[in-house]
This record gives C-alpha cells, structure tokens and sequence, in this order.
C-alpha cells in the first residue's frame, strides 16, 4: 500500500492500536503544553503607554525604566464608572439639592437611605450613646473593653442581639442560631465574603434581574465571579418565574459557565415587591435539583410596608423539607435601622464551613469594637427597637402613599411594591424612544434639566427601558411637590 | 516500508479476520493488516498522515477536554463530610456526593434517611478557595493566640492564665487615650452612608499623626490617603491592586506573621520570602533581593513588589536611609513596587540617634514617575493602642492606586463612629504629642526592663528600636537546631511557663531558635512574672 499511516514501523512492530494512537496523542500533548508555555501574557495594562518599551533594560542601572503598574485587574477597578448608578450619585455630591441653601440643586432619589425615624434614633442615641460605648461587665469603664482586639467575626452578645432582633422583625416565626452568624462591617462586605467562599473565579451566580446595581461591584470586583441575570417582566410585576430560571441556567450550562448559586433580593431590590411562600419553595426546589447555593439578601425585612407579608427564607428552610447547607441569609442594620454610617451587616449561613471561611476572612473587614458596643445595646434595648420598628413602617407606608400619588395624578404608574425604601417607577411615557438609549437619555435629562437624581433600570439590569428606581425615604414631606413640579415641567417639555 | 509488499499480498485472506477498521466505510476492502491501526479505514480512504494523526489527537484533546468539565463538578467533596465518596466511579453503593451519580441511584435514595424523594442534590459544595483557608489557621501563631483566649492571664482572677506576649498590642498608653477622650458624637454625623475612604477630616488627623512619627520630616498629604478598616486590610488592597493572581511579591524575612494571610488569602499573590541572617544582623541584602528576583523569573514567575516593614516586625530594627535608598534604586531597577509596612511608626522607643525615616521622605526626593511606585500601610491601632478600631491606611504616591483602593474599601470600610470617635480623640494637636511622648517613654522603660530581665537568664535579644517586640535569641536553649527543636520550646513556654510567645518559624526566619516577645502588653509587675515563668520552662525551676 502507498498509503502512509504515521509511526508504522513502530506500531506495526509492537502494540497496534495502544501504540498508534498513544503516540500521535503524546505528540499532541507536548505541542499543547509546549504552545501554553509559549503563549504570551496577557497583555496587561491597555492603559499604559507603550513608551517604556524602546528603553530596554540595558541601560537602566540606576536609572527610571518607567512607569511601574498597577495589576491587570485593579485597573477597571480604577477607571472611572459607568454605571448610570455611580454616575448619578457622583453628580449629586457635586450639587445636592438644601431646601433653604440650594434649592436649585440636584435631590437624591438614588440612594436608599431613610431618615424618617432620625428623631427616635437621636433620641435614644443622645441618651445612650456614652453609656454604650463606655459600659462593662463591672459596671466599671475598661478602655481595654472597646480598644483591644476582639473575635473578628463580632462579639458573642452581638450575635445574640442581632439573632434576636432578626427573628423580631421577621414576624417571630424564625429563630436564628448565633453561632451560625458571621458579623460584618456591612451588607456589601457580607456579599463578597460569600460570593467568595461559594463561587470560584469565574463561576457564576443566577440573578433575577433588575437587581440592586452595586451588586455588580461588590461581587464582581475581587471575586471574580460573574452574574447572570434572569430578566423578569412587567407582566409578572417582575418576580422571578422557575421557568426562566431554568432557561437561563440551562443557557449559561451550554455557555459552559458553571452556575454555583442563586442569588436575590427579598424584598427585592430596586422593585421592592416580596417573594411569596411558593416562590421561594420554588426557588429552593429548583437550587436542590440543580445542587447549587441559595443567596438570599433580606437587607430590607424591616421595611415591609404592604399588606403582604414578608417571609425569610430561613423560615422556608427551617420546615426541615430541604436541606439546609445550600442557604445563606444576608441582612444588614443599614436600611431597616437607618445606619448605614455604622456599617453593620450579617452573614448567616447553614453551611459551617462557610461561616467558618468568612469568620477567617473578617480580618479584613470587621465591625469596630466601639460600634458593636453601641449595637449591642441598641438592639437588646427591645422597648426602643418595638417603639422603632412599628413608627419605622408607619412612616414609609405614608411616604410610599405620598409619593406614588404625586406620581399618579402626573400619570406615572409605580409597579406595585410592598418594602423597601424606593419605588420603582414607569416613565416610559416620558421616553423618546422606547429603547435603552431612549432611557438614558431621560436620565441625562432628569438629572440636568430636572435635576432629580433617579437610578435608571438599565443600571439594574432590567429589560424593559423606561422604569426607574426612586429613593423617597430620605424625603422630607415638602420636598415631594418639588420633586413632582420637576417633573411635571420635564413631561411638558417632552411631550410638547 | 519494506512490509508494505507483505501486507498488499495477504489481502485476500485476511479481509474476514479485521475486526477493527470496518466502521471506515470509505476504505473499502483493502484493510488487511494484521495490525490495528487506530480507524486505519478513514485513513486509508483519504489523508494519509494528515489524518491518522489528527484523529486521534482530537480524540485526545476531547478526551481531555471531557475531563476538565468533570472535574469541575466531581470533586466537590467538602472535607467535613468525608463520608461521602467523592469519585463518580466508585461502586454502585456507594452514595456518591455529585449530582450525577445521585440521580443515577434513585432507588437508594431512601437509605439517604434526611434527604426527601426530590431531593437530588448532594451537600452543596463551597468554592475550592475558601476551603483552603480551611487549613490555614494550624499555624503556632493561630494556635498560640486561641490558647491565651481560653485561658487568660490576670494578675487577680486567673494567676495561672497564660501571659500574652504574642500578639502585637499597646496597652500601656490606654489611659491616655480614655483621659482624654472627649467624645462628641452627634447622630446625623454618624449614622448616614459617609464616603468609606475615609472623612477627609479624619484623613487631615492622620496625616498629621504620621508626620508627627517621622518628626515632620515630612509632611503628608491627606489626599494621597485612603483610609481602611485596619492595616491587614490596607495589605489585602495593596496586594489585589498591585499584583495579578500568581504574581508575587518579595519578602525580607524573618517577617510580620500576617503577611501570608493578607497578601494571598484573597488575592493568590505569592510571597517570595529573602531570608535575611543573624550573621548580618538580619540586615536586609539587596544582593539576595536581587538574586531572588532573578530566581523567580527564571521560575517565570512575575515579581511585582517588595515589602518592607520599618520598623522591622519582628526585630523592632529601622532602615538607615542608605538601606533606604538602596531598596529604593533596587525596585526602580526592577521596576517594582514598594510596600513599606509603617505601622510602628510611632512607637520608637530607641535613644535619640535611632532615626525612623519613612520611605516617603526618599520618595519625596524623587521625580514624579518614580515616587508612583511607593505605598505606605499605616495603622491607627499599633501606635494608638486601638486595634478594636480596626482603623488602617494606605498612603500611595500612584493615582490609579488610590482610585481603585477607594472603591475597594465598600467592601472594607471603617465606620463612621469610629471616624468621629478618632477624630475627636486625636484632633487636637497638643495631644498627638504628648501622646506619642508619652507612649514613647513607656515603651522605653518598659523594654528596657524587659531586655534587663532576659539577659538575667542569659537571653541576648537583637537591638529594638521600635515597635512593641524584642527578637531574643534563644539557639542555646532548643534541643535540636531545627524548627522542631524550636516548636518543642515553645510548647514548653505555651504548657509550663503559660506564656504565649512567637516562634521564630512563624515569622519565616530560616534560623531557628529566635522567639518574638511583645511586651507592650505588661506592666512592670508583670515582667517578674513572666521572668519567673521563662525560667521555670528554660531550666525547669
């Protein structure tokens, strides 16, 4: 035969098919790993100038070879934003809105933070606060109580109080174990702990979308670990739906990017609707079938204002019915007692290796020994936290009225909600063209013409263009018929 | 070659015996050798070389490719639930702990007695990174610091405790720091979002705070700082932002016992440890810099820095400007960063010629271009005696730097009580002074006492100028010179003398029989004991 079958000799010699394909595979092997070694780095730094590059290093003995770098990954980090989230409130530093000193300038609906119950805070603050701080087992004050090194993952009786205090503002039907919390320096340092220990680099986290637009930062940044989201729809007043969970997770499985969890707001965040009991059974049914982590942020469990009730999903998984490990809990004091400057948030977690993980990765962010005295006594003060939570509620719900009704009678509908600090808020009507770019450009126009800093639901991830997240809770009740003059003026303007 | 004659001639006959090659159609009846020849039909048909090796190879390469995929699924195993087999070709009764080999074996399911019909999935695994810190934590040092938590020293309740002298922190100024403390917290300052880098009044403290260690040499420029929560903090920013995963960084050692965790933790930056010797002094060399640089990029691994502490963890020793500018044309040379570790700034207890010299100063005196690659770890704790306030700083001369760690520290932020409690503490110029003369006197004293104490017991220690340790040297007193010979020691101090001190292995010395001993801890009467009790494990009396 002419035909030429490589390495005959050999194989014909000896071992036929062990050796006709063992060799041309080892071959192959060494030309890949040789190809690996030789595959140039990643080109590092794009926004470094290649001028260093003709200086060789020769010369250089003592001599500036140039400017030194940064890592690959710390340079989007560096670089400006983009998110129309980070935008509008950059620009809102730049000018806010005062309603006596500037009242031309820019109010904030971007940012969920609630000043309704400031005077209960102060009030209990002013008479507490030292005490906080400053007391002891003894009765006596120990500088070394607050300024020494402490459990990183927070305080023994810190834990107690926030279990407690948990369980309080989740309606009582959960009881939460102390020793499955890990305390952090806030919500956002308690997503990356946990994006961190569930996910490797580059695996990827389910989200319905539109979701809570930091959450890009704080997951992605250092994690590495990618998001992708789930698009809800208006028509389902945007709750997730399993079906498109399982569209999407089946996507991202022939993308060949391995899904490790689920994560989602509840009461979801920028729409502030809640998950009802079937939902979440769902949810945890579908994680158990696909064995994948369930995230669930109840950061706002205690700003639930509607009729609907809120319920945690430790409450769903403690029925015994599922297994318990894939759960995770974040929750924070930030929103729900208004003091985000405290940065006080809570990992809690079924799975003992990640609190054991994440209580070992506190070192780097832990809440200061002081703040967990002051917290400690806050929440065990149970008459205050009752006091609090009640008017805290009350005050929304009148805000929430206040604000959806101005909005009304200017015949913008609100998607319908029940916690949370915002609203989310159809202004489609007022788009010039129904598309993405279309929204955008009411941002730009809102925020210089109107001069009203709302969060565009292209920075969350939503689908649809036209709706937008707007902060009321930090309003003072004068401000809304400013808010709404503004926009009126901004609707005549487009219409016309 | 020469079979190939052969072959053709048998054709005829051998055509029913091939058992192989007859799925290749297209070769028709000419497959005749007696030899396998992998998928020899196809081959024949057509390509010829081409072919016959490419077949196989992209079998190879999807077989390879197949594997990758499973084992990303299969070994998620988690270490606390060995129980579970975690190999997919395990024996059939064997309850396998990824979801494929559940669901194949639904009809055992029910020995699974807590799992219910639907449920198919096994234990949820966690990501492989954070199981690995799992095994970090076995180390002297974590286990040293556990011991003392459950058995604490007090001079009246537990007399017997453990002493701690292992971990790095100031007790001996805290009055200051409660005397004066006047604080004035008012709510809205406290409890609204406020930028997490820092308040940029807190920063202006802090800058002042560090001239005044460096005698204001030089003067710092509150911009150029960011503020994080506590300086292991400040390292695992630093380290993300200067090195890529796998990157590394150089290390003089013997080194502060931290660095390990901060540096690689989170970010998988490397650290290439130069071991400096007793014989220098354990100087820093730039000779082995420079060699372990060439070292490693011979390793081909990419060295994007150094870090420096000064005053050194754990000698207490400060770099001479000389040193200084060494390292400093050493990591232009190479093009590197600089970290330099100045979280003892403060506490120089040394005589009057023991200068600290920060590397600002040096860097102060260089162009643009080259100041970018300094950055400077600062942390309130140590010299304030608050590390319950977990207050850090990066002081950077780089842009891009400073950008990133600012948005770095959401996820790491000091609170802002602790802001307005620091700022309303050390705001006041006169106390910064007296404080940190204060503080400087007390370490003096109490180290010296400290050293006079050891010497009585025939221990030398290197000589400290700063910082809260001495460096005792105590290679006469282990059993065999090695770090088994150290840890036996140590367990002595940890089990008779109930002290808790810092093996020298744990700081990465390649000496053994070097102890770190923080006695910034004690007080006066407190160096008796723990002079009693260093003798009760040396010489067992």
């Amino acid at each position: 035969m002419r035909l030429i079958v490589p390495l005959r000799g050999v194989i014909q010699g000896r071992g036929g098919l062990f050796v006709g394909s063992l060799i041309p595979c080892c071959l192959f092997y060494f030309l890949q790993l040789y190809l690996k070694r030789r595959r140039p780095p990643p080109p590092s730094d794009p926004t470094e100038l290649t001028r260093t590059s003709s200086r060789s290093n020769l010369f250089s003995r003592g001599n500036s070879i140039g400017r030194v770098r940064i890592s690959s990954r710390a340079v989007p980090v560096a670089k400006p934003t983009d998110s129309a989230y980070y935008i509008g409130l950059e620009r809102v530093k730049t000018d806010p809105y005062d309603r006596i000193t500037n009242t031309d300038g820019i109010i904030q609906l971007g940012l969920a933070e609630s000043t309704l119950c400031f005077d209960l805070l102060q009030k209990w603050m002013s008479e507490n606060l030292m005490e906080s701080i400053m007391q002891s087992n003894d009765g006596e004050f120990d500088i070394s109580s607050i300024v020494m090194y402490k459990p990183f993952e927070g305080l023994l009786e810190l834990r107690v109080a926030f279990a407690d205090f948990m369980s309080r503002i989740m309606g009582g039907n959960v009881s939460f174990d102390p020793s499955n919390m890990v305390i952090t320096a806030g919500g956002t340092p308690a997503i990356e702990v946990l994006a961190f220990c569930l996910a490797d680099h580059g695996n990827a986290f389910l989200i319905p979308s539109p979701y809570y637009p930091g959450f890009d930062r704080d997951i992605k940044f250092r994690t590495g670990v990618e998001l992708i989201p789930v698009h809800c729809r208006s028509s389902d007043n945007f709750t997730v739906t399993v079906s498109a969970l399982e569209q999407t997770y089946n996507q991202a499985r022939k993308r060949g990017s391995k899904v490790s969890g689920i994560l989602f707001s509840n009461p979801s965040n920028p729409v502030g609707n809640i998950l009802s009991r079937e939902t979440l059974r769902d949810i945890l049914i579908f994680a158990q079938d696909k064995n994948i982590h369930v995230i669930s942020d109840e950061i706002f469990a205690g700003s639930v204002y509607g009729d609907k009730e809120f319920v945690s999903m430790a409450e769903i998984v403690g029925s015994g019915e599922f297994d318990k490990s894939r759960v995770h809990i974040i929750y924070g004091l930030s929103k729900d007692l208004s003091i985000p400057g405290f940065r006080a948030g809570v990992i809690y977690s079924f799975h003992e290796d990640v609190v054991n993980a994440a209580t070992k990765l506190m070192r780097f962010s832990s809440v200061a020994v002081p703040v967990q005295r002051i917290l400690i006594s806050l929440l065990s003060d149970t008459r205050f936290i009752e006091e609090y939570m009640t008017a805290h509620r009350q005050r929304i719900r009148d805000k929430h009225i206040l604000f959806v009704e101005g909005l009304k009678q200017l015949g913008i509908p609100c998607a319908e909600s029940g916690g949370g600090l915002y609203c989310w808020v159809d202004m489609s009507s007022l788009l010039t063209s129904y598309s993405e770019k279309g929204e955008l450009e009411l941002f730009e126009k809102l925020l210089s013409v109107a001069k009203i800093n709302a969060t565009p639901g292209t920075a969350c991830y939503c689908i649809e263009p036209g709706w937008f997240r707007c902060c009321f809770t930090a309003l003072a009740d004068e401000d809304i018929p400013v808010i709404m003059e503004r926009i009126r003026k901004l609707a005549e303007s487009s219409r016309s | 070659m020469t079979h190939t004659g052969i072959y053709r001639s048998r054709s005829g006959t051998a055509d029913s015996e091939t058992s192989v090659g007859s799925g290749g159609g297209g070769g028709g009846g000419t497959t005749v050798m007696r030899v396998i020849v992998p998928l020899q039909g196809v081959v024949q048909g057509r390509g010829g070389l081409v072919l016959g090796s490419v077949i196989p190879c992209a079998f190879f390469y999807f077989l390879q490719f197949y594997l990758k995929r499973n084992r990303r699924d299969e070994p998620e195993p988690d270490p606390a639930n060995q129980n579970f087999a975690s190999s997919p070709g395990s024996e059939p009764n064997n309850l396998g702990s990824s979801s494929l080999t559940q669901s194949e074996l639904t009809g055992l399911s029910r020995s699974l007695s807590r799992v219910s019909p639907r449920n198919s999935g096994g234990h949820v695994s966690v990501s492989v990174r954070a199981n690995s810190l799992h095994k970090v934590g076995d180390s002297p040092y974590h286990v040293g610091v556990k011991r003392v938590e459950e058995d604490p020293y007090d001079e009246s309740g537990n007399p017997e405790g453990i002493i701690e002298l292992g971990l790095a922190q100031n007790r001996l100024s805290s009055d200051w720091v409660s005397d004066e403390n006047t604080i004035g917290l008012s709510l809205s300052e406290i409890a609204s979002y406020e930028p997490c880098d820092g308040l940029m009044e807190l920063k202006m403290v802090v800058a002042r705070l560090m001239s005044e260690a460096t005698k204001n040499v030089v003067s710092f420029d509150p911009l150029q700082l960011v503020l994080t929560s506590g300086a292991a903090s400040a390292i695992d920013i630093l380290s993300f932002c200067l090195a890529d995963s796998g990157n590394a960084f150089l290390v003089p050692t013997p080194c502060s016992p931290g660095f390990d965790v901060d540096v690689k933790w989170r970010n998988g930056v490397e650290i290439i440890h130069v071991p400096c010797r007793s014989s220098d002094n354990f100087n820093i060399s730039v000779t082995a810099l420079d060699r372990t640089f060439s070292q490693a990029r011979k390793r081909g691994v990419r060295v994007r820095g150094i870090i420096i502490s000064n005053p050194s963890n754990p000698m207490g020793s400060l770099l001479s400007r000389e040193k200084l500018y060494a390292i400093f044309d050493f990591a232009r040379e190479r093009n590197i960063h600089i970290i330099s570790n100045e979280i003892f700034a403060g506490s120089i207890h040394g005589d009057e010629e023991a200068e600290f010299i920060s590397i600002a100063e040096i860097a102060d005196t260089e162009e643009n271009l080259d100041k970018e690659r300094v950055h400077i770890v600062y942390d309130l704790s140590k010299d304030l005696s608050f590390p319950g306030l977990r207050a850090g700083a990066i002081y950077s001369f780089n842009e891009n730097v400073i950008a990133a760690s600012k948005k770095l520290t959401t996820l790491s932020p000091v609170s802002s009580p602790s802001q307005h409690l620091l700022i309303s503490t050390i705001s006041k110029p006169e106390f910064i002074q007296t404080y940190v003369k204060t503080n400087r006197q007390r370490l003096k004293r109490i180290y010296s006492e400290f050293v006079k104490g050891l010497k009585g017991l025939g221990i030398e220690c290197t000589r400290s100028n700063g910082g809260l340790f001495c460096w005792a040297d105590m290679r006469g007193f282990i059993s065999s010179y090695s770090v088994k010979g150290e840890i036996e020691l140590w367990n002595k101090f940890l089990n008779i003398g109930k002290i808790n001190v810092i093996p020298g292995s744990c700081c990465h010395c390649i000496e053994p029989g070097w102890f770190r001993f923080c006695f910034s801890n004690l007080s006066e009467k407190d160096v008796l004991v723990v002079r009693n009790r260093i003798r009760k494990s040396l010489y067992n009396m």
